[in-house]
């Protein structure tokens, strides 16, 4: 028992900003700026929603949720396309220099990322992607993570199919794609669910490459939306509902795979 | 019928067919590594070239300065010196601040979650929830909730602290936010090194008539130090690492005092665009990273 009034306490401490966000986005302007705070409206409206989804030039905000879907998205497909393709080349085939790009590609998961950024900077200024949802989907695509983890998982398949298949007069390219990839689900659920929340979320990399309100994703966006509506609370807090309800669905949907996931990059990294 | 099986994947192995040849393994290889040369490669040695330029992005020229810039972060003579070391010490003071809590009460968390009992799930993916959310979303939200006037949290405990702006409610603002959005994420890294500790130690020590006590002293603590210099070392990167709480929550206010070093340094290489100089920064402050990781490796061998 005493079990669970720790946990019930802890867990007030852990949703309560969360419902008190929620609750100040349906509060009118006038309740939200009473004093003392209402923790939940006595009169919920939707006004604030109203404000936020009409938008103006500067703040397109349903423009916003469009471009981080569209980033997170096109972000996601391509971790999974690139990184399955580059694994199954480390996991079951044997080339030269496999050690040596093995030993590079996971050197760098130690290197902070801050480090990369001002020449990554230049790198996209110099291919013309400045200001654009490439640079968004692009460049993340080239961490070590997603081929490191999916290269675990292929280790851990049997080879029975693959060397059955062989056998038949498959080539590696069916293999990877009838054989592999179908076995892999679990693990192609789980890299494409974390990759879409880590694009999603991203700010600090959009606050610096975007610079047009039209291209701007929700993260960067949310941070302009507090300067216009400096104490319009709901507006804001609408915003943050907004960014939130996407990747909380999507946790909740997938809860298993990505505590498992991210375990699993914990004791073998 | 064996033997013509057997000639077929003779032939398809060593056929200079795309997918069965001796290329295969480039082409698999090959979408993956283009973009690893050119955004992690690559910037990773022209970094070193922008820092050894008095490099500014908006200027045509960018002559060649050896080591000027880094030698700039060491006089104290110099532009830069003082806002530079000003942001080192903040990223210090949130890393020694915020990785023994983040340490310390996620294993508190997982030790109650590693028995099975019902609602167990629920609970893991209550407290692993904030993690889920941009830092956007979350500096938003304490920004609100932290607010003098109209805040609840000083209306809850019936004070007036400026949490955002006055030391040291800043920092325990930029810790305590830090630790409530990340605390699920070292928690579930315990709990899966917990789960992994062999069943048969704790029956074992209960035999021996270990109390729960001792049972968490000479069993978990030993079976979770691999996981432990793991959770300590991601956890000083991560802090080190610390751009939006800075940036949205505190502002850098008051008077750049709670501004990280990355804040600073992304502020003068892509806000001001003096790319040499920030790029100096950087492998500064990679060297001082790779110093307490060391540090930190040294530390945990030294006492197994």
């Amino acid at each position: 028992m005493r079990r669970y009034t720790v946990l019930v306490a802890l867990a007030v401490v852990f949703v309560a900003p969360l419902l008190w966000a929620l609750g100040t986005s349906l509060k009118s302007q006038t309740e939200a700026t009473r004093v003392p705070p209402t923790v939940w409206p006595a009169e919920p409206v939707t006004d604030a929603y109203g404000t936020l989804f009409e938008g103006t030039t500067q703040t397109p905000v349903l423009r916003w949720f469009l471009n981080s879907l569209i980033a997170a998205t096109g972000h996601m497909l391509l971790v999974l396309a690139v990184s399955s393709l580059a694994a199954y080349a480390l996991a079951r085939l044997e080339f030269r220099g496999k050690r040596l790009m093995f030993g590079v590609i996971v050197g760098t998961l130690l290197v902070p990322g801050f480090v990369f950024l001002i020449p990554q900077f230049l790198i996209i200024d110099q291919l013309g992607w400045l200001d654009s949802l490439t640079a968004l989907i692009v460049p993340g695509a080239a961490g070590a993570f997603g081929v490191f983890f999916l290269r675990q998982f292929f280790l851990g398949l049997p080879r029975e199919l693959d060397e059955a298949a062989l056998m038949e007069g498959a080539n590696h390219w069916h293999i990877f794609l009838r054989v592999t990839l179908p076995l892999s689900k679990p693990a192609l659920a789980t890299l494409a669910v974390l990759s879409f929340m880590s694009n999603w979320n991203d700010f600090i990399w959009p606050v610096y490459v975007l610079f047009s309100p039209e291209y701007f994703t929700l993260p960067p966006g949310l941070s302009i939306l507090q300067g216009a509506y400096t104490i319009d609370y709901p507006v804001i807090m609408a915003g943050a509902v907004l960014a939130s309800v996407p990747v909380l669905i999507l946790f909740a949907l997938t809860q298993r795979y990505v505590i498992e996931g991210i375990s699993r990059s914990g004791l073998k990294g | 019928m064996v033997t013509l099986t057997a000639t077929k994947a003779a032939r398809s192995r060593a056929g200079t067919l795309t997918w069965s040849g001796r290329a295969t393994p480039y082409l698999f290889m090959a979408p993956y590594l283009v973009l690893f040369c050119v955004f992690v490669l690559a910037p990773a040695v022209f970094g070193l070239w922008v820092s050894l330029h008095d490099w500014d992005y908006l200027l045509e020229g960018k002559p060649f300065v050896g080591l000027d810039n880094y030698s700039a972060l060491f006089d104290p003579s110099s532009a830069v010196y003082d806002d530079f070391w000003v942001s080192m010490r903040a990223t210090g003071i949130f890393t020694l601040f915020s990785v023994p809590f983040l340490v310390v009460l996620p294993l508190g968390v997982a030790l109650m979650l590693n028995r099975p009992f019902r609602g167990r799930t629920f609970f893991r993916g209550l407290f692993f929830a904030p993690y889920v959310l941009g830092v956007a979303v979350v500096c938003l939200m304490w920004r609100l909730l932290l607010d003098p006037n109209l805040g609840l949290i000083d209306w809850l405990l019936g004070t007036d602290i400026a949490w955002t702006t006055a030391v040291p409610w800043a920092w325990v603002a930029l810790v305590g936010v830090t630790v409530w959005w990340t605390l699920g994420f070292n928690g579930v890294i315990y709990l899966a090194g917990m789960q992994d500790i062999p069943r048969e130690l704790y029956d074992a020590a209960k035999v021996d008539g270990a109390g729960r006590w001792a049972e968490f002293r000479h069993v978990t603590l030993p079976g979770l130090r691999p996981v432990a210099l793991f959770v300590v070392t991601t956890t000083i990167l991560a802090s080190a690492n610390m751009f939006g709480q800075s940036y949205l929550l505190t502002q850098g206010a008051p008077g750049g005092e709670t501004r990280t070093a990355i804040v600073y340094i992304l502020d003068v290489g892509l806000s001001q665009y003096k790319m040499g100089s920030a790029s100096a920064m950087s492998y500064v402050l990679t060297l001082a990273l790779i110093v307490v990781s060391v540090l930190n490796f040294r530390l945990f061998r030294g006492r197994s």
